[in-house]
């Protein structure tokens, strides 16, 4: 294995962009030390890291939204300081961010042009726009009709609306920070196809991920860091995917799944029956046993959410729903929370926590009801369970004041596991329980949720990575246009016969 | 900029900067105080500091009730008209003389006073939440239907208590004092205390302010997100039926035009003591801050020389324009 940068550096051409002894300190502290990487023309360079890490600073560095407190960025050998983005794009270095930035009211042309629109005179040219855009896209492989209002588009026709329009930018550098995020594994390889299309034409691209075999599958070479430093860059071809887990978390992540023996078969807590979420899911039905982990596999928009959301009564839906050997049927959260289902929505930020508000706040905030002495609620109560939550779930965070805002998506994701377990609830459905989080704090949810279901208690799992599913579920179910298609369980729990139900097409055909 | 960035953008370094925010409008007031010290000495008197604060009262109760509002991300613009109605209302029962003993009377005239202010804020809570209609329309509506209403049971005129004897009685409520402090300062401390204990004490509260700071996390939480705004509403109703029943005495009448306006100042007072617009904070004491700010901003305006009085409405709304750009300045820290 090659290790250090200098050796790596070592081909004819002069690289593309040279970052050498970056440095970056907010207040007292310092979130990159000595970061030094090279980006060649026509290469893939994944910069990979756990959260926190500084890969978003470093990318930013990059991009001039941050200023380095020491170090230099030099473009084809010439020293360059970038007063702000606009100056980093003008020296052909172009940002792709993470969450979509796009205006879900304007169509797609309008939000291509968004701010540089072509005029014709004094106004603008509606007709040179959307041939424009239509080709931008057509170059990326795709077609969206330009007139298209955004909102009306899948989370991956956004995404390619939204590097159409950063590649409009004169470019020579693109950085892409974690694009497949919120991407199912098909969205996610004709992405990457995308990206090789971009690089064959001797772009240079610095490729952010948590996903390891997708950075092994798209990257020339990788960079890792680890609290701020450079622990490497390495060739790709050097590195798997466990090597740079173990690279990444500076120890051996020998297991990620938590070790579970087959459960026995046990009753059945939960039985679903001919259940319909009106413009989401039809007809679905099956049970779930106390102590079992249910997975629920699918594409984006299969409709997996919109039924965990029906059955817990946060959208309209009717169907047979038997709990415990009662009938229930759910109209708001307040019941099913009641009756011991808990519901962890995929969107952390936008559903599940209060950003602007405290840890303990947050904490408590589904289960009010056992804080209450009086009329007041008794805030040592409070504070006494936060404390018991950071330790139970390893919640960690300098300070107890800080805002669930503030803390990382991993902690984040574990004080929104601590809010639900507060109600001690018999069903936890968890939704999307890994997305956005780093290896290490991934490891680490796998193990409470195991925990849980050892407990007793009974766990549904909505999850886009299939090897998540696969490697904690005792079942899957899989979803397709809002219907439940099949199930695979013991030796046909694989990520082919898993696509080959969420498409309906064979697997070996599609890729 | 990243998901990263935007979100530390949005939120506050640690918690001590909110309390900046929340410390802002009190360090505002001292500092009137010794400006209206040097403007004219006899405005820190005791007589006139109190006489500002009286006539505070109404705001300032008003104010509560749309700080509770305002934090659970709504808007009430129809409580100005409302409390006309209401006066006009309580007025028209006591001269009906269905009671014949005036303490009764009165007793029963408040209680009827904050039975019609309940009842019009849960029709503003209602049309907001289960009619689904934004709430500035929704009080738009109200505020031209209560106004209506009032102008058209005075006749375009005014509506005045008849009986001498219930006038006599109900005097001391705006101008009777007790251990030397005016019953209206009393009501609004109290009153505020109140507030405060349910905002920041009780389950309600902290619901509020849950609702308030992201409606989905609430929804998702188990509160009902409509049931925590409409009884917003309806707080908002009993203190403008708690500022009523302190207006009454002061005139001993009401007309058609009692009120206007009112529902901006109680905004402004809202917005200067630090209560964010879009929700999810509530500052109880800073909006009785605000209240007192902008009485007292009238006074010295009076009493000193240097600014004509007729440029109130534009010192005051100078007055929100800077107390925002403050606020905003202390959060981006």
């Amino acid at each position: 294995m090659t290790v250090s940068p200098a050796t790596v550096d070592s081909s004819i051409s002069p690289p593309l962009l040279e970052a050498s002894g970056l440095s970056k300190t907010f207040g007292i502290i310092e979130v990159l030390k000595d970061i030094s990487l090279t980006v060649r023309a026509g290469e893939v360079h994944a910069i990979i890291g756990e959260n926190g890490a500084g890969k978003s600073t470093l990318m930013k560095i990059l991009a001039g939204n941050h200023q380095p407190t020491r170090g230099e960025i030099r473009i084809d050998g010439a020293a360059v300081s970038f007063s702000g983005p606009v100056d980093a794009e003008d020296h052909g270095i172009v940002l792709v961010h993470q969450e979509i930035l796009l205006s879900p009211d304007l169509t797609v042309a309008q939000n291509i042009y968004l701010g540089r629109e072509l005029r014709k005179g004094l106004v603008v040219d509606d007709q040179a726009m959307r041939s424009g855009a239509r080709q931008a896209i057509v170059d990326l492989g795709g077609y969206i009709d330009p007139d298209t209002i955004v909102s009306r588009l899948s989370i991956a026709q956004r995404q390619l609306v939204q590097i159409a329009r950063v590649l409009l930018v004169p470019h020579r550098i693109v950085i892409f920070d974690e694009p497949t995020a919120s991407l199912t594994p098909h969205e996610t390889e004709a992405l990457l196809k995308v990206i090789r299309d971009i690089r064959a034409k001797g772009v240079g691209v610095l490729y952010i991920s948590h996903r390891l075999p997708e950075v092994k599958e798209i990257a020339d070479r990788v960079t890792v860091l680890r609290d701020g430093r450079l622990v490497g860059s390495h060739d790709a071809a050097d590195l798997q995917p466990a090597d740079m887990a173990r690279l990444m978390v500076g120890r051996d992540v020998a297991k990620l799944y938590p070790d579970r023996h087959a459960a026995e078969v046990r009753q059945a807590v939960l039985e679903v029956e001919g259940f319909d979420v009106p413009g989401f899911a039809r007809d679905a039905g099956f049970t779930l046993r106390k102590g079992e982990i249910l997975g629920f596999a699918g594409l984006i928009g299969a409709g997996r959410t919109e039924l965990m959301e029906g059955l817990v009564g946060l959208r309209p839906a009717k169907g047979k729903v038997v709990l415990n050997g009662h009938p229930v049927s759910f109209t708001d959260v307040h019941s099913s929370l009641k009756a011991g289902v808990a519901y962890l929505s995929e969107d952390r930020k936008g559903k599940g926590l209060l950003l602007t508000k405290d840890l303990r706040v947050n904490l408590t905030l589904a289960s009010l009801g056992k804080f209450i002495r009086g009329l007041q609620i008794d805030r040592k109560r409070e504070a006494e369970a936060l404390d018991r939550a950071i330790e139970d779930f390893d919640i960690r965070t300098g300070t107890k004041n800080i805002l669930a805002g503030q803390l990382s998506g991993g902690n984040q994701q574990k004080l929104l596991l601590a809010k639900m377990m507060m109600l001690d609830p018999q069903i936890v459905i968890i939704d999307e329980p890994t997305r956005g989080i780093d290896i290490g704090n991934k490891e680490q949810i796998y193990k409470f949720i195991a925990a849980l279901a050892e407990e007793g208690r009974s766990i549904i799992v909505v999850s886009s990575e299939m090897p998540e599913l696969i490697g904690i579920c005792d079942r899957i179910l899989v979803m397709r246009t809002g219907r439940i298609v099949g199930e695979v369980q013991g030796e046909h729990m694989t990520e082919n016969e898993i696509v080959e139900l969420a498409t309906g097409v064979n697997a070996g055909a599609v890729a | 900029m990243s998901a990263a960035t935007t979100d530390t953008a949005r939120v506050p370094k640690t918690s001590r900067d909110w309390d900046m925010a929340a410390i802002a409008p009190f360090v505002a007031l001292a500092l009137l105080l010794v400006l209206g010290y040097f403007a004219n000495p006899n405005f820190v008197s005791i007589a006139n500091l109190t006489n500002v604060i009286t006539r505070s009262a109404f705001i300032a109760i008003i104010a509560l009730g749309a700080t509770y509002v305002i934090s659970s991300g709504g808007l009430d613009l129809s409580v100005g008209a409302m409390v006309a109605f209401v006066a006009s209302l309580m007025i028209l029962f006591m001269n009906t003389g269905a009671i014949g003993d005036p303490m009764l009377m009165l007793v029963a005239a408040m209680l009827v006073a904050l039975g019609l202010g309940a009842a019009c804020g849960l029709a503003n809570g209602l049309i907001t939440t289960v009619g689904k209609i934004e709430p500035f329309i929704a009080t738009l509506g109200t505020m031209g239907i209560y106004r209506g209403l009032t102008t058209w049971l005075s006749q375009g005129g005014s509506i005045t208590v008849r009986d001498r004897e219930l006038q006599q009685l109900y005097r001391p409520v705006y101008f009777g004092d007790i251990f030397g402090i005016p019953i209206p300062i009393i009501v609004i401390f109290a009153t505020a205390a109140l507030a405060a204990f349910v905002l920041y004490r009780t389950r309600y509260g902290r619901h509020l302010i849950a609702v308030g700071s992201n409606e989905e996390v609430a929804r998702y939480s188990g509160i009902s997100v409509q049931k925590v705004r409409t009884i917003a509403y309806v707080v908002q109703g009993l203190c403008v039926a708690v500022a009523v029943i302190i207006y009454v005495p002061r005139l001993g009448s009401t007309s058609a035009t009692t009120g206007i306006l009112w529902e901006l100042q109680a905004i402004t007072a809202v917005v200067v003591g630090g209560t964010a617009l879009r929700g999810g904070v509530g500052r109880i004491w800073g909006t009785v801050c605000g209240a007192f700010i902008l009485e007292i901003v009238g006074n010295i305006m009076l009493l000193s020389n240097f600014v004509s009085e007729y440029l109130i409405g534009a010192i005051q709304g100078a007055i929100i324009i800077i107390a925002m750009l403050v606020q905003r300045s202390l959060m981006r820290k």
